[in-house]
């Protein structure tokens, strides 16, 4: 499949995901039941992505030892919990990321 | 009423202070593609047609990892579940519209978006509130296109020792931010987190985020579920 062809399939299926809901869903249709279940799908999948980029290299081997990430990502989750904000989250995530590898 | 501009500022204004993890974040996207071998014009059609930083990092992800474009596709389908659940929220303000006022604004319903204005349309009862997520949708829209273009062109001159390729897990993480203090959110978040790290060598086809995605999501029916019981 050329590069092309992927994107535009990626793109399809992104933009039917968003509109599939929007044009066929009636409000009937969703019970509290699937409502309380599909709020987990965040916290399903993200953790998915965000923990084999801190604790795998690019070869899939583990980096356990004089891994910054893992200690940027733990003080950035820290942050996360108490302030609850996205950008501290982040800002929080980066510096103590880059305090690590410059300074340290 | 309020007129359908004065919604639409609304919706800006609001979604402002969410843009700025997107800044770096479309930067490191930029990069990223350039990096792993898509070419510049292929990398903002990406921004354009994909419009989503979470579908296009993972399409890169598994791009340069080597695997199948049905594995690409179908993980970037996964990554986008969560999109069903924005728009079954949202459907129940936007149920009396045209259909190309559907099409239009399920192009903009992405995270930062939702959040923002979901809020409002539950708050407020004026016919052109959806105006509100065009606005939002809209703004991300331009930043989104914007910091890809920058990050194409400033590519090389972003040094790799920033390390800004951590910001990509960072802003998942953050976008959590709302699940760290719920029980069965963090469960769900170590089983799959788990499951993706272990099964990243041995789960075939790169398809490790599916699989960790459907094993959290059944934890997530079994422990509430069992919460639901001893009740």
């Amino acid at each position: 499949m050329s590069n092309w062809a992927l994107i535009i399939c990626c793109g399809l299926i992104t933009y039917l995901t968003r509109f599939s809901m929007i044009a066929l869903i009636k409000k009937e249709m969703f019970n509290d039941r699937i409502r309380e279940v599909l709020s987990y799908v965040p916290s399903a999948i993200f953790p998915a992505i965000i923990f084999p980029a801190i604790f795998l290299d690019n070869a899939g081997s583990f980096i356990l030892e004089d891994n910054p990430k893992i200690i940027a990502a733990i003080i950035a989750t820290i942050i996360g919990i108490i302030s609850r904000s996205i950008i501290a989250t982040i800002f929080s995530g980066l510096t103590s990321y880059w305090f690590i590898i410059f300074v340290i | 009423m309020k007129n359908n501009f004065k919604v639409f500022l609304k919706g800006i204004i609001d979604v402002s202070p969410l843009m700025i993890p997107v800044v770096p974040f479309g930067l490191i996207f930029g990069v990223l593609a350039i990096d792993i071998g898509f070419t510049p014009l292929e990398t903002m059609g990406m921004s354009l047609i994909v419009f989503g930083g979470a579908s296009q990092i993972v399409l890169l992800q598994l791009f340069s990892g080597g695997a199948s474009s049905l594995v690409i596709i179908s993980s970037v389908g996964a990554v986008n579940s969560r999109h069903l659940l924005y728009g079954a929220v949202v459907s129940e303000h936007l149920s009396d519209l045209k259909l190309i006022w559907k099409i239009i604004i399920s192009y903009f319903l992405i995270d930062q978006a939702f959040a923002i204005s979901n809020e409002y349309l539950r708050r407020n009862e004026n016919k052109n509130r959806y105006f509100h997520l065009v606005g939002a949708g809209a703004t991300c829209w331009i930043i989104w296109q914007s910091t890809t273009f920058l990050g194409i062109v400033l590519g090389a001159a972003i040094p790799e020792k920033l390390g800004l390729s951590f910001a990509v897990p960072l802003t998942f993480l953050a976008l959590l931010v709302n699940d760290f203090r719920k029980f069965i959110n963090v469960i769900v978040i170590i089983i799959s987190g788990l499951v993706a790290t272990l099964g990243y060598n041995y789960i075939p086809f790169k398809a490790y985020i599916i699989v960790a995605a459907l094993v959290g999501l059944i934890s997530a029916i079994i422990l509430t579920k069992m919460i639901k019981n001893n009740e």
